[in-house]
């Protein structure tokens, strides 16, 4: 597979030489692919917030090297606000951050700064509103009369406008309500499959991760603690549990099922999956 | 037992604002709230459940209808503050309702206000910071705390109130799964050992799994009352109004439309996986 990103021994302290210092992230070695929806999990503390502001340049590594298309991102630091353009980074709580008169212009502030051509800055306004779910009637009105979570798409939409190779997104969905969250989710995943760019979405939360990934990386310690397929991670739940990290309700039920003595597999994650291997164990009379 | 708080037939009604419609958020609620108990409400956003909890401690006034604290109505204004120590509350967003630099005072600003003794707010501020296990953090800044513990800090805070009732308006919808299990605990504790009544909004399902009842809000309107399990029992309805039952209760129904015996009701993991290996074993 081809790497978009890769970190190579990534070190970064803050408040070095003070009492405060604190290594957020140690010696961390990790490759982002191109084309892949790549998850990552810890709770807080683990790093991952450090680790994706240094994928954008936003923070610059103590030690160790961020290498976007193979290229060290720091080789002339002049050039990282091209590296801002080419990763796309939407924070915890964007709808904070919006500020400008109409949701249009919000969207626009983007590709207008990447100096595009009016029309070429309308086709991206329209287009990223339209992954964002952000509708045509919206984009009159201002960000400030819209509902906390129409405000959070119309960020996303604004980062979507620039249309970056990598688009990193930190808790998208903290505080949504269900609805809210799958409804968002879906409009990701749909990005995704459309665009085919690289998409890394930060969450602490299992299910939503387990269920729209191709690949988990966890983080625990200032470290990368497992990666795989969300199968792979999930079968790994006592390691999980031990770094303090939540496993999906239904693989704590084959969990569960396992210590009774039932012969489920321990990485299964969705409720077709772990209901479809009970129903076959009791065709196969498979309980000891 | 006791009616800790009882609404009859209540309306709130937010006026239109710019770019925003008039909207009746409570529309006719009708319920009673026995002392002691643990209830959970859920409800997706614009269900209402945040108007409904912001009438428990009179920081709205219904519209129409009345609400009443210990038999108190919380539109007669002698009666505010008594109300208030009574039913105290905790907001979603941990970092707005810290007030002091330092924790103990932080959790003092209450009594202090009431005019409590000082040896009496010192032993308040202890046993308050105890409860939610946050004593080791007396002389700590509440800003180098993580949201867990600052949601914590909040909820002694309301307990150096002595309150009879807390009511937590999705305190722990900002929280990670690790300060999400610590406020859950905390709460699960005060309840169990000081039995405070406790009113949980969320729209986290399996957070309804300890409760001993469940309401569930939908357009201004009671639409569910019962045990989490009679509740989480009516899946279709609950998905109808854009809520969906925990996986537990999804998994047992997975199963018995494919034909194992199962009852439907188990909400807790462990409770679910003994459903299922007693089923199998037959």
């Amino acid at each position: 597979m081809d790497e978009i990103i890769r970190i190579e021994n990534l070190t970064h302290t803050y408040s070095a030489g003070t009492p405060f210092e604190h290594c957020a992230v140690d010696g961390m070695d990790l490759s982002i692919y191109r084309g892949e929806f790549l998850g990552i999990i810890g709770h807080t503390g683990s790093g991952k917030s450090t680790l994706i502001q240094h994928l954008n340049g936003l923070l610059k590594p103590t030690k160790g090297r961020v290498l976007l298309g193979g290229e060290d991102i720091w080789a002339d630091p002049k050039k990282i606000r091209s590296v801002r353009f080419r990763v796309g980074l939407v924070f915890q709580y964007p709808e904070y951050q919006l500020f400008e008169e109409t949701v249009y212009r919000d969207i626009a502030f983007g590709p207008t700064n990447m100096g595009l051509s009016g029309e070429e800055i309308d086709r991206r306004v329209r287009d990223a509103a339209r992954f964002a779910g952000v509708s045509e009637q919206m984009l009159e009105k201002s960000p400030f009369a819209l509902s906390g979570g129409q405000k959070r798409r119309v960020a996303i939409a604004g980062v979507i406008a620039m249309e970056p190779e990598v688009l990193v997104l930190d808790e998208p969905t903290a505080g949504l309500d269900p609805r809210g969250r799958e409804e968002l989710l879906s409009n990701i995943s749909a990005y995704h499959k459309e665009r085919g760019n690289t998409v890394v979405l930060v969450s602490h939360s299992m299910e939503e991760i387990a269920r729209n990934v191709d690949r988990i990386v966890v983080l625990s310690d200032s470290r990368v603690l497992l990666s795989g397929t969300p199968h792979e991670v999930f079968a790994q739940g006592d390691t999980l549990t031990r770094a303090g990290l939540d496993v999906p309700e239904v693989t704590r039920i084959a969990m569960s099922l396992r210590e009774r003595g039932l012969a489920v597999d321990a990485g299964v994650y969705t409720v077709r999956e772990l209901s479809d291997a009970l129903l076959a164990l009791r065709k196969g009379g498979g309980v000891c | 037992m006791s009616t800790m708080l009882k609404t009859e037939n209540i309306a709130f009604f937010y006026p239109a604002r710019e770019g925003e419609e008039a909207r009746l958020a409570l529309n006719g609620v009708t319920l009673a709230i026995e002392r002691g108990s643990f209830v959970v409400v859920l409800g997706h956003n614009g269900s209402g459940k945040s108007t409904l909890a912001k009438t428990f401690n009179a920081v709205l006034l219904p519209t129409g209808g009345t609400v009443y604290v210990d038999g108190m109505d919380t539109a007669d204004e002698q009666l505010l503050l008594e109300i208030r120590r009574r039913v105290g509350m905790v907001f979603q967003n941990p970092d707005n309702q810290i007030v002091a630099n330092v924790v103990e005072e932080d959790v003092a600003f209450a009594p202090e206000n009431l005019g409590v003794p000082t040896e009496e707010i010192r032993r308040r501020v202890d046993d308050a910071l105890a409860a939610v296990g946050m004593a080791k953090y007396v002389r700590h800044a509440p800003h180098l705390l993580s949201g867990g513990q600052k949601q914590r800090i909040a909820i002694a805070g309301v307990l150096a109130m002595q309150p009879d009732c807390i009511v937590l308006d999705e305190a722990t919808a900002m929280l990670d799964p690790i300060g999400r299990r610590e406020v859950l605990a905390a709460i699960e504790t005060l309840h169990r050992d000081k039995g405070i009544t406790v009113i949980l909004i969320t729209h986290h399902m399996n957070e309804a799994e300890h409760a001993d009842r469940v309401l569930v809000l939908n357009d201004g309107k009671l639409a569910m009352d019962g045990t989490p399990r009679e509740v989480f029992s009516r899946a279709d309805e609950l998905g109808a109004i854009g809520l969906a039952v925990p996986d537990t209760v999804a998994l047992l129904r997975a199963l018995r439309e494919g034909g194992l015996d199962v009852a439907t009701d188990a909400v807790t993991v462990e409770a679910c996986s003994e459903e299922i290996a007693r089923a199998l074993a037959h």
